[in-house]
């Protein structure tokens, strides 16, 4: 049976969120709604999800310790895929972010095009 | 030769002493007149009248003694090149122009001891011209009579008047060409030169006609004279006494020949090089030798041809006269003319600058002086120094009309060395003990002249003026040991000897008890120092200065100007600059420059006045003997080689710590501003991406439902505010940082202000039933920038309202003052702000982490907004520490904005 893969959003910008939410719900995903870093961790637990699209800047907890987190995960390491999304633009960020992890890293203003195509290219079974 | 005709050829033989003078300041350059041999030459105007006629005098009466007056020149010479040598050193490098500036420059530049000096001076050299005068009058009267002077005949008559007042007028011009009384009077001393040569001449003539046409030469009167007189007592010393007189008496005169100030005057001020020394020191004791060597002979012919009864003092007329060889006589009167002439030039030319220079222009006219034009100072120095001369003169006159004929000039000639005296402990010691004192100099002094009036004076003037014998005989009050010729019992001194003895011992006692009692003042030990280390000093010139001062370049240029002239005053600028590469620019005078033109200055005025003068300008501060002697201790040449190294390595110093500092500051400042850059770029892209999306997926959303149409919209009319807030916030910040914000100050109530914040949020307040209050005990009236101000409690408003609970938050703000400021306090009970962010809360950027979910209104930028503001109103803002629960915000504003 075909199951929706599930996406979970986190990021502390609710307005991002919301445009994000729509975009992906109606490419066929599951959404769920991380506020910060905390609720991230949380939830990725909990749901096992497919991809995470993770911002770095978040209140108490920010990306890299979700990042961190999923990385030592026994399971999540392996189940769960990130995308950063990010206005931090300098190299050595991206190469941080990379470094732990992170599958892509897209930074923010980003279109919502590349989103999807990210997205989707992440997360269509390659055989 | 009649009396008429006689005038007249003394009037011819002044206007060719004029004439002379004339030529030899045209030719200042010419071989002749800058001939050393004429600086030795001018030497002689110790031989006055006195020696011309009064040694003859002297020898017919006491024999040999009179040698000892030209003993003490001849015997120290050696010694007195020597000490010559430092004190024309010392004269030229402090621009030195008196015995009297001298000493007063040596301790610590005192006024009054350069005033007293000069009263000394005064005292001896104005008796020394009464003797002059009464030489003049009568040999004139001798000449002009033909009258065997018999001893005790002088006739007065109005004849003297008219001689000393041509004489001071003479004088006063004559003297008095120039106006910087250190630079030589070429003219004047050539002329001096002239005369030393004429009566030396003259004399020898007389001497060579005694000896070798009157009789057969000397052995021929040396035996006619052991025949007939008894010789004994004139050719040989008196045993022990004899002896011990002779050596006072030498002592006495090579003393005179420093302090006397005509000698002063043609050594030292008027020395220039150093051959002129060189020739000196044959030439003078050659001179002296030569006048002398016909003195006995002549004594001993008179005495044989005219008998005892004659006075001896005028011998060299009378014996001529006797033969009827009349123009011999006059030659031998225009010799004598010479002698005195020069003697009273020179003489008052030193004492009318010392006058000027330590008694008048100090004590008087210094105000005058300092307000008019620099030629005038010229003119009023010039007469005040022409008035001098002339009434020295006139005075001498009164003086001489009151003297008993019968006084021989050899003892009034004596009377004058000794008060000149009294000079020597504080000359003579002063140049070699820099412990000596102004008070043991003065005190010396006076103490000196107390005990000459005592020994001499007194029993002088009792003696022969009134005739009362008591005082001589038994003494003080009868006292026996204060007999004045034989105090305490000592009496091998003739009388003068006697005196020289006790006041100088008194004198040297007291200048050398007073000094190590009592230290002089800083002043007074740094210029013993330098006179001490005289060759230092030379080599130094301004570098070794015993005060330093603060004056302003143009001040002191002021002063020059109107003491030297345009002219001087430029050029001595011009040297000073040169020397020592001084910046044009600089306003406030160095210590050389202060002490150099300090020295300029006396030479115009004297060292008193000059140091008044720049004492007007120049605020001093004392240099300590240390200082001195170690600025005495290194070579000039080491000394400003080493200043300018040592200037430039510390300059070095300075600059690469500067240098170092600032690029530390700039290395911070650069991080701080791509830290700052970083977060505003990060904070801008924020609502920049949400715009975007939601932008995107509205384009998109073809059967979206219109609700979430709406939505989307509002999102992004939201974001696009924030980021007006946001960019608006860094903007206001930045100016206000960069001070180019300025604040719009009016007098208005706090209160209103305040009142208007909470209106502004009332809303937002209702709609979360969140209390808000305000207390004020009274209406604040104060300056502040009513819409700065405005922002500053509504963001404290918004940040608490933010913070505290729905429902049951509560905001109290309290609003009050005191004498000096006004206190606002803002407490809520919210989350409060926690403890390691009570400073960082005012950070830009800062975002509590603690907020209350509904993310951000603000733009992170509020409170460092409001702390900007507050600040720039002279104010504090800070959250209290102490609070327990929720926060309190607190903002303290002065009452008056500087």
């Amino acid at each position: 049976m075909y199951t929706m893969k599930k996406i979970l959003l986190v990021d502390d910008e609710p307005n991002i969120i919301m445009a994000l939410e729509y975009s992906l719900r109606k490419n066929n995903y599951d959404i769920y709604i991380a506020r910060d870093g905390e609720e991230a961790i949380d939830l990725a637990e909990k749901l096992e999800p497919d991809l995470v699209v993770l911002d770095i800047m978040m209140p108490k907890v920010d990306g890299y310790e979700v990042l961190e987190f999923l990385k030592s995960h026994d399971t999540l390491k392996d189940t769960t895929q990130t995308i950063i999304i990010s206005a931090k633009h300098k190299q050595s960020d991206v190469q941080k972010g990379l470094n732990l992890g992170a599958k892509e890293y897209i930074k923010k203003p980003f279109s919502m095009k590349k989103i999807l195509s990210t997205v989707n290219e992440l997360l269509t079974p390659k055989n | 030769m009649s009396k008429t005709a006689l005038i007249a050829l003394i009037f011819v033989y002044l206007g060719i002493l004029f004439l002379i003078a004339l030529f030899a300041e045209k030719n200042k350059g010419s071989k002749l007149v800058s001939h050393p041999i004429v600086y030795a030459l001018s030497l002689a105007v110790y031989c006055s009248a006195w020696t011309y006629y009064g040694s003859v005098g002297m020898a017919a009466k006491s024999g040999v003694e009179f040698l000892t007056i030209y003993l003490g020149p001849i015997i120290a010479a050696p010694l007195w090149i020597v000490l010559l040598k430092k004190i024309i050193q010392l004269s030229k490098v402090y621009n030195i122009s008196s015995i009297a500036d001298f000493i007063s420059l040596r301790y610590g530049n005192s006024r009054s001891l350069g005033a007293l000096v000069t009263l000394v001076c005064a005292a001896s050299i104005i008796p020394y011209i009464s003797l002059q005068l009464k030489a003049i009058s009568e040999t004139f009267e001798i000449v002009s009579t033909s009258t065997l002077g018999i001893e005790g005949s002088s006739v007065m008559t109005d004849s003297t008047f008219y001689i000393a007042l041509i004489l001071a007028i003479f004088a006063s011009f004559f003297g008095t060409l120039a106006l910087d009384a250190s630079k030589n009077r070429t003219g004047v001393m050539f002329s001096v030169a002239f005369e030393s040569v004429l009566k030396l001449t003259f004399f020898l003539i007389v001497g060579v006609y005694v000896t070798y046409y009157v009789f057969d030469g000397t052995t021929d009167i040396y035996q006619k004279a052991s025949l007939g007189l008894d010789l004994n007592q004139l050719s040989t010393i008196n045993g022990l006494s004899g002896g011990i007189n002779w050596y006072f008496s030498i002592v006495l005169s090579f003393l005179a020949i420093f302090l006397l100030p005509r000698q002063f005057q043609t050594s030292v001020v008027e020395f220039t090089n150093r051959k002129q020394l060189k020739t000196s020191i044959w030439l003078f004791p050659f001179y002296l030798f030569l006048f002398n060597v016909f003195v006995i002979f002549i004594a001993w012919g008179g005495l044989l041809i005219l008998g005892e009864q004659a006075n001896a003092d005028y011998f060299t007329l009378l014996i001529p006269l006797h033969f009827g060889d009349h123009w011999l006589a006059i030659l031998v009167f225009l010799g004598g003319l010479s002698a005195v002439i020069s003697m009273v030039v020179v003489s008052t030319v030193a004492l009318s600058t010392m006058l000027s220079n330590n008694l008048i222009i100090p004590y008087r006219f210094i105000k005058n002086l300092t307000r008019s034009k620099s030629f005038k100072n010229e003119k009023t120095i010039k007469n005040i120094r022409r008035l001098c001369v002339f009434s020295s003169i006139i005075l001498a006159y009164l003086l001489y009309a009151l003297f008993d004929p019968k006084v021989s000039l050899f003892s009034i000639g004596l009377i004058s060395f000794l008060i000149i005296v009294q000079l020597a402990p504080s000359f003579f010691i002063g140049m070699f003990w820099n412990r000596g004192s102004a008070l043991g100099s003065k005190v010396g002094i006076i103490l000196g002249l107390i005990l000459i009036i005592f020994t001499y004076l007194l029993p002088f003037i009792t003696e022969y003026v009134t005739g009362y014998h008591q005082f001589v005989d038994e003494g003080f009050l009868g006292i026996e040991s204060l007999k004045p010729y034989s105090l305490f019992g000592i009496d091998l001194l003739n009388p003068v000897n006697h005196a020289l003895y006790w006041s100088l011992l008194v004198n040297t006692g007291a200048y050398l008890i007073l000094s190590v009692i009592k230290k002089g003042n800083y002043r007074e030990r740094n210029y013993g120092e330098m006179f001490v280390n005289s060759e230092k000093v030379v080599e130094l010139k301004e570098n070794a200065y015993v005060w330093k001062g603060e004056a302003y370049v143009k001040d002191i240029q002021n002063i020059l100007l109107r003491f030297l002239g345009q002219a001087k005053a430029d050029k001595a600028l011009r040297v000073f600059r040169k020397r020592y590469a001084v910046n044009l620019e600089e306003k406030l005078a160095d210590a050389r420059f202060i002490n150099f033109s300090e020295r300029l200055l006396t030479g115009a005025v004297g060292s008193a006045s000059a140091k008044i003068l720049i004492s007007n300008v120049a605020k001093e501060k004392p240099v300590s003997l240390v200082e001195v002697l170690k600025i005495l201790e290194e070579n000039k040449e080491t000394i400003s080689v080493n200043k300018s190294l040592d200037e430039q390595s510390q300059k070095l110093i300075k600059l690469t710590s500067e240098l170092k500092s600032a690029n530390e500051e700039l290395r911070i400042q650069d991080q701080l501003k791509d830290d700052f850059l970083d977060t505003v770029a990060h904070e801008l892209k924020t609502p920049i991406t949400s715009i975007k999306a939601s932008s995107e997926v509205l384009s998109d959303g073809q059967d979206m439902p219109e609700e979430l149409q709406h939505k989307f919209l509002n999102n992004i009319i939201q974001d696009t505010e924030r980021l007006t807030i946001l960019i608006n916030d860094i903007l206001d910040l930045e100016k206000m940082a960069s001070g180019r914000d300025e604040l719009n100050l009016q007098l208005q109530s706090l209160n209103g202000c305040i009142d208007d914040a909470i209106n502004g949020i009332s809303s937002i307040a209702e709609r979360k039933k969140i209390e808000v209050g305000f207390h004020s005990s009274s209406s604040i009236i104060i300056e502040f920038d009513y819409s700065k101000m405005l922002q500053v409690f509504t963001n404290l408003l918004s940040n608490s309202l933010k913070f505290v609970p729905e429902d049951n938050g509560k905001i109290e703000m309290l609003l009050e003052a005191n004498s000096e400021e006004v206190i606002f306090k803002l407490k809520d009970n919210g989350k409060g702000i926690p403890e390691e962010d009570l400073h960082l809360i005012f950070k830009k950027f800062y975002q509590s982490k603690n907020q209350n979910f509904k993310k951000l209104q603000g733009s992170g930028f509020g409170l460092a907004i409001s702390k900007q503001i507050v600040e720039m109103h002279g104010g504090v803002i800070y959250a209290n520490p102490n609070i327990e629960t929720g926060a309190e915000l607190i903002v303290n504003l002065p009452k008056c904005i500087q």
